[in-house]
């Protein structure tokens, strides 16, 4: 009883802490110069999309114990659906000039009337449907691929993400696709800015934070318990009469669902939409996230895909820029020095932290913890 | 309550089980004993539903459960206590017994008192990492996990595997406490000498066939039980 009055507590002071958070972004984006901290604005949209996104395969990876690597593909099937339903019909015609327009005749905002209330509506419609449709993809793909374990899940999901990706990008789909070309001109986070008030990395913050709400939520409940049964020990998870087939999908499609949301994010951050860039390196990149922040830790997640979006947009930036002091050219740093960075990274993390930041704590079991040491250390006067 | 019929049970391609009929009557404690491949754990994973029989019927209370789904199988009031206790280790011990209650839907409180009250260890540890309990704590978890789906019948695999003596003869007394409690028992076991005193009924088990049967004292005295499993 004392414990779950504590979670209560624990649970209240993380929303108090997320609304801080909403109103400070909003706070940043309209004092700060937008122009000299361009990437600093980029780096807070970023991470907030990759939070959510890392979230998602933090429930399945970390939770349910199933290693999969499809989180690009999905991603992708978000943000091409996001981005079809929501091209203004009007741009239709410039965006698909090579097929002649486009078969999807109409525009999410424009069926709720236009305006404010369209597009809000019409926005969040696209995302749910983004990610529906990826759960749904995920659906289609658990069927064979979930019968697998461990490294043979992983590189199946990587195949069929890519096979996503060469679909997508397949000619004949060009009408609704535009082929390999980006699909852009639809609403991103800059067309929730208000004249006077700029809101679009608050609006980049609230969906991640309400969507990665809802996973936390989902991870608490009885079905949180049953994925992580699954991934303790899946012969006492059966014998409790915990149905793994079923219980694996669900976990594959809900961590879908979010992915694809996370896509549909990803293209209003990127205002633009391409097959080409949701390649396996960006599921890597996921997977690094996950692995610093700590596995079965989704504040782990948040607080790693910040840094980690941080140190390869801005911090990190010069290792790819070459760099003389005086005339001495400063070695090694040239393009894509900083991946080699990164990789050196990971191969730290994963050999001598394992646990990432986080381990498998939340914040709030941090508060509790240093409480219950000093209610010891009291008791021990 | 329960009842076997000629079941044959095929394991990578051996036939494990060859046809064996028996019966678990309602309130007791049965045992099966046998040796090392004897089929035991086969039989057990089977009735679980973990394991699909070749040919032959299990009934429970006159209803046909054979080959359902495991978590059919609990939900008609079946569970196992798995061999090697089998826990969840990075869950608390309170996490363990709810996740023992899965598919029940109603409250918990009453059944978690009962539990502490029958393991009042696992209530002083109930906030720890059951990866973090001792061999005997564990094997007192998985029985109090799986009496929080609240069974007809508890099945368990070798409780004894790997315990102390004075551990060993705690678990039995608590086996026959839940049973006094109305759960039938239907257990199988190495540690034949235990299992024989604890048990109403007996099945010695050789090489997937049931060569022997009798009440526990009957077969304490059996002359070929005692030479082949009491030494």
């Amino acid at each position: 009883m004392i414990q779950e009055k504590k979670s209560k507590k624990g649970a209240f002071i993380a929303l108090v802490c997320v609304v801080v958070l909403l109103l400070l972004s909003i706070v940043l984006e309209n004092t700060l110069d937008p122009i000299k901290n361009t990437t600093f604005f980029t780096v807070l949209r970023k991470g907030a999309v990759y939070a959510l996104v890392a979230s998602s395969m933090n429930l399945l990876n970390g939770f349910t114990g199933l290693f999969s690597l499809g989180q690009a593909g999905f991603m992708l099937v978000g943000a091409y659906t996001y981005a079809i339903l929501t091209i203004p019909s009007a741009s239709r015609e410039s965006v698909y000039y090579l097929y002649g327009g486009s078969v999807v005749n109409f525009s999410l905002p424009e069926l709720f009337g236009g305006g404010a209330f369209g597009l809000i509506f019409g926005v969040l419609l696209a995302l749910i449907l983004a990610g529906l449709v990826a759960a749904g993809v995920a659906w289609l793909i658990g069927l064979p691929v979930l019968r697998l374990k461990s490294d043979y899940l992983a590189i199946a999901t990587l195949g069929f993400a890519e096979i996503i990706r060469a679909v997508l990008q397949w000619d004949k789909l060009g009408p609704v696709t535009n082929g390999a070309n980006a699909l852009k001109s639809f609403p991103t986070f800059s067309s929730f800015n208000l004249p006077g008030l700029r809101l679009s990395i608050f609006m980049a913050f609230l969906l991640a934070a309400i969507c990665i709400a809802v996973i936390l939520l989902l991870i608490n409940s009885s079905y949180g318990r049953a994925f992580k049964a699954i991934r303790e020990d899946e012969i006492a998870a059966e014998a409790m009469g915990i149905n793994l087939a079923k219980h694996k999908r669900l976990s594959f499609c809900i961590s879908s669902f979010f992915a694809g949301v996370g896509g549909g994010m990803f293209a209003m951050f990127a205002n633009q939409a391409q097959a080409k860039t949701f390649t396996t390196a960006m599921t890597y990149e996921i997977l690094l996230i996950v692995v610093i922040g700590g596995i079965g830790s989704i504040s782990g997640s948040c607080i790693a895909s910040f840094l980690y979006v941080a140190a390869s947009e801005w911090w990190l930036r010069f290792l790819d820029t070459e760099m003389y002091i005086g005339t001495f050219k400063v070695p090694l740093l040239r393009n894509g020095f900083r991946m080699v960075v990164f990789s050196v990274v990971i191969m730290i993390v994963v050999l001598f932290f394992r646990k990432g930041i986080m381990g498998d704590k939340e914040l709030p079991d941090l508060l509790r913890k240093r409480k219950a040491k000093a209610a010891g250390r009291e008791g021990a006067k | 309550m329960l009842k076997i019929d000629d079941l044959r049970v095929n394991y990578g391609g051996i036939e494990a089980v060859k046809g064996i009929d028996f019966e678990v009557p309602e309130g007791k404690i049965v045992t099966l004993i046998g040796a090392n491949g004897a089929g035991k754990s086969t039989i057990l994973r089977t009735i679980a539903g973990l394991v699909k029989p070749a040919t032959g019927r299990i009934r429970l209370q006159a209803e046909d459960i054979t080959a359902l789904s495991p978590d059919r199988i609990v939900s008609k009031g079946i569970t196992l206590v798995p061999e090697g206790r089998h826990v969840f280790p990075d869950l608390t011990v309170l996490e363990n017994l709810k996740i023992g209650a899965y598919l029940r839907t109603d409250s918990l409180d009453h059944d978690l008192e009962w539990v502490y009250s029958l393991f009042p260890r696992l209530k002083e540890r109930s906030w720890q990492a059951a990866g973090t309990l001792s061999g005997g704590e564990q094997q007192m978890l998985a029985v109090g996990r799986a009496l929080m789906s609240r069974p007809k019948l508890m099945m368990m695999d070798e409780p004894s595997l790997g315990l102390a003596p004075l551990v060993v003869k705690d678990i039995f007394s608590i086996i026959k406490k839940i049973n006094d409690q109305g759960v039938t028992i239907l257990l199988i076991e190495q540690n034949a000498n235990m299992a024989l005193h604890t048990a109403d009924l007996a099945y010695v088990l050789e090489t997937g066939r049931i060569t022997l049967s009798g009440t526990g004292e009957e077969l304490l005295r059996n002359e070929a039980v005692k030479k082949a499993y009491l030494g």
